[in-house]
C-alpha cells in the first residue's frame, strides 16, 4: 500500500506542478524553472535573471507594446 | 497487440462514436422539436457536448490531416526560437489553459443573453453550427498559419501573404473593432452598476485590493502570483459581503449610487488614468484576479447547471424572430448572426491565435486540440449563458432587457406592457425578484450582465444557500463581469494605444516611440476619447444604447473573422490545397453576407429602431418642427442624437467597405496563386530541418 502511494506520488507531484504552471501561464507568466534550465543549458556563459527579475520582465512584457496582453472580448 | 485485439478495439471505438452521435441527435431533436412545453437545460447541454465531440473527432481531424496536412516532424517556433521567455515549448494541457483564458471573455456571456429574446432555439443552433464550421475553424487554421510562419501576428501575415494594402486595411479594421469593443463592454458595466450601490461599492473596492496585491507581489513576496491571488479573492469576498451593509445603510448607499451618465464619465476618466499607470500597480494584479475568478465562475456555473438541471421557461422560438423585439431590433437573419459573435465565431480570436499561443506549441499535431477544442469550450460557455437567460420567466427577462421608453419605469407599467406582449407577469413578481437579489429594481437593465447574474443566482442558489444567498450570488456575478470588463478596458486601451502609435507612425514617425511620454499620452487620449464617445452616446441613447452599439460590435467582430478567414483561404490556395478551400470559403461567404446585409439594414432600413439614417430623419424632422422627442430634453440633445446617428452610420459604412476591400484583395491573391503552378506560401522551416 505504501509502495503504491510512492509510485503514485511522482505522478501526483507532476500533476500539481502542471496545474501551477497552467494557472501561472493563464495570466501570462511562464515557468521560471524552465527558463533557468534553458539558459543554463544553452547559454551557460550569460547571466540568468533572478526569479524576481524574471517576474518583472514578464509582467512588463505582457502589457507592453507587442506583448501578449491581448485577450478577447 | 494482435490484429484481432486491434480490430476489436476499432469496433468498440466505432460503436462509441455511434452512441455519441445518436445521443447528440436525440438531444438535438428534443431541443428543436419541443413546443409549448418547457424542456430541461440538460437536453441543451447534451446536444452541445455531443456536437462538440463529434466535430472534434471527425471534422477537426479532417482539417488537420487533409486540409492543413499537419506535419508532426516539423520543428515549431517554440523550439526554433526557444528563449525560455516568449518562445517556450509548453505542455499541451498547460497551453490549452493559457489559450482558453485568453479567448474566453465577456462576449460569449452577453451575446446569447441578448439573442434569447428570439427563444433558445435559434441562438443555440447558430452557436453550435457557427463554432463547428466557422469559429473553431478560424482559430485552428490561423494558429496553424502562424505556427508555420514563426508565430507572426495576423496583421504581419496579411501583409506578407496578401500585400501592403490589405495589411494596412486590416490594421485599421482591428483598431476600429477595438474601440467599439471597449465602448460596448464599458456600456455593459454602466448598465449593471448604475443605481446599484452594492455593485458599485464592490467594484470600487477592487481597486485598493488590486493595488495591495500589486504592492505585495512586487515588494513583499515578489512573483508569488497564486499566493497573492488567494489573498485577493478572500478580500474581494469580504468586500462583496460588506456591500450588502452598504446597500442597506441609506447614508452609505447614497455615496455609492450613480446615474448612467456619471458612471460613463467615471469610466472614461478611470480608463485614461489606468492606462498610463505602471502595469504592476493596478492592471496586472486585477488581471490575475479576474482571470482566476472567471475560470472559477465558469466551472461553478457548469457544475450548477449539471446539478440543478434547471427547466428553460423561455419558448423555443419567440415571436420576435420577426424583428420587432425589445432587446435588439432586426430580423433573425441577419441580426441573430451578428448578435452572437463570441461563442459561435469571434474574429478577435484570430489575434490571440496569432499572438502568444503559436510561440509555445510543442508540436503541430497539438494545433487541433489548442485551436479547435479551446474554441469549442468557449462555445460551451455561450451555451451556459443561453441556459442562464432562459431559466428566467420570459416576463422577467423582458422586464430586465427592454428599454424604459418601451415598458415605463414602474413595476406596474412594465408588468402591464410585457403581459400585453403575451409574456404574462405580475408587478409583484418583478418587485419580488428585485428584492430577492438585493436591488431596488430590475427594470431596463439591458446589456446582458444583470440578466446573466439573475440566471446564475437562480442556478447557483439551487446548489447551495437557497433564497437567502441569492443576493450574494447575484452581486458576485455582477462583480465578476464588471471586474473582468474593467481589466479588458485597461488592457484594451493600452493595446489600442499601441495600435494608434503604430498607425500614426506611418504619417508622424515620432508617434511610434512607445517610450516617449508625449506620444503615449496623446495616443492614450485618442483611444479613450474614441471608446468614451461611443460609450457616452450609448448611455444617453433613447433605445438603450445596446440596440445601436451591440450590432456595431457584432458587425465589426464578424468582419474581423471574415478578414482572418480570407487570409486562411489565400494561404490554402498558395499551398496548392485549393480543393479543400471550401472549408474556409464557406464561413467567409456566410460571415460576409451576414455583416453586409446587417450593415445595409443598419444604414438604410426605414424602421427608425433599425436604420441609423431613418432614426436621424425622425429626429431631424422633429427638430425642424421645433419639437423635442424623448428622451432628449433639449434642442442641444436632439442635435446630439442626430449627429450620433450619422457617426454610427459612417462607422457601419466603413466596416462594410473594409469587408468588401478585403474580399476583393483575397480573390485577387487567390487567383494569382492559382495561376502560379508552384507552391507560393511564405512558410518558415519545414521537413526534418533543425534550427
Amino acid at each position: 500500500m505504501v509502495c503504491k502511494l510512492c509510485d503514485l506520488s511522482p505522478g501526483l507531484r507532476l500533476f500539481g506542478r502542471r496545474l501551477k504552471q497552467t494557472a501561472n501561464l493563464m495570466v501570462g507568466m511562464p515557468d521560471y524553472d524552465t527558463y533557468a534550465a534553458h539558459r543554463s543549458a544553452t547559454h551557460p556563459d550569460l547571466p540568468v535573471m533572478t526569479r524576481e527579475e524574471f517576474f518583472r520582465e514578464r509582467q512588463a512584457r505582457r502589457y507592453g507594446a507587442g506583448g501578449g496582453g491581448l485577450r478577447c472580448c | 497487440m494482435s490484429s484481432a485485439q486491434a480490430s476489436g478495439k476499432n469496433a468498440f471505438n466505432w460503436l462509441l462514436w455511434l452512441a455519441v452521435s445518436v445521443l447528440g441527435t436525440v438531444a438535438l431533436g428534443v431541443v428543436a422539436l419541443s413546443r409549448n412545453e418547457p424542456i430541461n437545460a440538460i437536453w441543451l447541454v447534451t446536444a452541445a457536448v455531443c456536437t462538440y465531440l463529434v466535430a472534434f473527432r471527425f471534422y477537426s481531424m479532417f482539417i488537420g490531416r487533409s486540409v492543413l496536412r499537419i506535419d508532426p516532424t516539423r520543428v515549431t517556433p517554440a523550439y526554433r526560437h526557444n528563449d525560455g521567455l516568449d518562445y517556450v515549448p509548453t505542455n499541451k494541457w498547460v497551453l490549452f489553459g493559457h489559450h482558453f483564458a485568453a479567448i474566453a471573455g465577456a462576449g460569449p456571456l452577453v451575446g446569447p443573453v441578448l439573442a434569447a429574446q428570439m427563444g433558445y432555439l435559434p441562438g443555440t443552433l447558430w452557436i453550435l453550427a457557427g463554432v463547428v464550421f466557422a469559429g473553431a475553424v478560424q482559430d485552428c487554421i490561423v494558429l496553424f498559419v502562424s505556427v508555420r510562419r514563426d508565430a507572426r501576428s495576423l496583421g504581419d501575415m496579411i501583409r506578407s501573404e496578401m500585400g501592403e494594402v490589405p495589411g494596412v486595411i486590416a490594421m485599421f479594421g482591428i483598431l476600429l473593432i477595438m474601440i467599439i469593443l471597449l465602448a460596448v463592454l464599458a456600456l455593459i458595466v454602466v448598465k449593471a452598476l448604475a443605481g446599484s450601490p452594492w455593485g458599485t461599492f464592490t467594484v470600487f473596492a477592487t481597486m485598493p485590493i488590486a493595488i495591495l496585491m500589486g504592492v505585495y507581489c512586487r515588494f513583499i513576496r515578489p512573483g508569488r502570483i497564486l499566493e497573492m491571488s488567494v489573498i485577493g479573492v478572500v478580500l474581494l469576498l469580504g468586500a462583496l459581503t460588506y456591500g450588502q451593509t452598504v446597500s442597506q445603510t441609506p447614508a452609505l448607499a447614497a455615496m455609492f449610487t450613480y446615474s448612467g451618465e456619471t458612471w460613463a464619465l467615471i469610466l472614461i476618466v478611470y480608463g485614461f488614468i489606468a492606462a498610463v499607470l505602471p502595469v504592476w500597480l493596478l492592471l496586472a494584479p486585477r488581471d490575475y484576479l479576474s482571470t482566476f475568478l472567471k475560470i472559477g465562475t465558469i466551472v461553478a456555473l457548469a457544475i450548477g447547471i449539471m446539478v440543478v438541471a434547471p427547466v428553460l421557461h423561455m419558448p423555443a422560438v419567440s415571436r420576435y424572430i420577426d424583428g420587432t423585439g425589445p432587446v435588439f431590433s432586426g430580423q433573425l437573419f441577419p441580426f441573430l448572426f451578428i448578435t452572437i459573435a463570441c461563442g459561435a465565431v469571434s474574429g478577435f480570436h484570430s489575434l490571440v491565435s496569432s499572438g502568444t499561443t503559436p510561440k509555445m506549441i510543442e508540436n503541430e499535431n497539438q494545433i487541433r486540440m489548442i485551436g479547435y477544442a479551446a474554441m469549442l469550450m468557449e462555445s460551451a460557455v455561450a451555451i451556459m449563458a443561453m441556459v442562464a437567460a432562459c431559466v428566467l420567466e420570459p416576463g422577467a427577462y423582458f422586464a430586465m432587457n427592454s428599454p424604459a421608453g418601451m415598458i415605463g419605469t414602474t413595476a406596474v407599467q412594465a408588468a402591464a406592457t410585457i403581459s400585453s406582449w403575451g409574456f404574462v407577469i405580475t408587478p409583484d413578481t418583478l418587485t419580488q425578484i428585485a428584492k430577492d437579489i438585493g436591488e431596488t429594481t430590475i427594470l431596463s437593465r439591458a446589456g446582458g450582465a444583470p440578466t446573466l447574474a439573475v440566471g446564475m443566482a437562480h442556478i447557483l442558489s439551487g446548489v447551495t444557500g437557497g433564497r437567502a444567498l441569492m443576493p450574494f450570488w447575484y452581486h458576485f456575478a455582477i462583480l465578476f463581469e464588471a471586474l473582468f470588463i474593467l481589466t479588458t478596458i485597461d488592457a484594451g486601451t493600452r493595446v489600442a494605444r499601441f495600435m494608434i502609435q503604430d498607425l500614426a507612425g506611418i504619417f508622424v514617425p515620432s508617434m511610434r516611440r512607445t517610450e516617449s511620454w508625449v506620444s503615449n499620452v496623446v495616443a492614450t487620449a485618442i483611444a479613450v476619447a474614441g471608446w468614451g464617445w461611443f460609450l457616452y452616446q450609448g448611455v444617453i441613447d433613447p433605445l438603450g444604447g445596446i440596440n445601436s452599439l451591440w450590432p456595431l460590435f457584432g458587425i465589426s467582430n464578424q468582419m474581423l473573422a471574415a478578414i482572418a478567414l480570407t487570409l486562411c483561404t489565400v494561404v490554402l490556395f498558395r499551398m496548392k490545397q485549393q480543393r479543400y478551400a471550401w472549408v474556409t470559403i464557406a464561413p467567409t461567404v456566410w460571415l460576409s453576407v451576414c455583416t453586409l446585409v446587417a450593415g445595409w439594414e443598419k444604414l438604410f432600413d426605414p424602421t427608425p429602431a433599425i436604420g441609423f439614417l431613418a432614426h436621424a430623419r425622425v429626429f431631424g424632422a422633429a427638430l425642424d418642427a421645433g419639437k423635442v422627442l424623448a428622451p432628449a430634453r433639449s434642442v442641444v440633445e436632439m442635435n446630439r442624437v442626430v449627429t450620433n446617428d450619422y457617426i454610427n452610420a459612417i462607422m457601419t459604412a466603413i466596416f462594410m467597405a473594409l469587408v468588401v476591400a478585403m474580399l476583393v484583395c483575397g480573390v485577387i491573391s487567390a487567383m494569382r496563386a492559382l495561376s502560379n503552378p508552384s507552391v507560393t506560401t511564405k512558410e518558415v522551416g519545414g521537413g526534418l530541418q533543425t534550427v
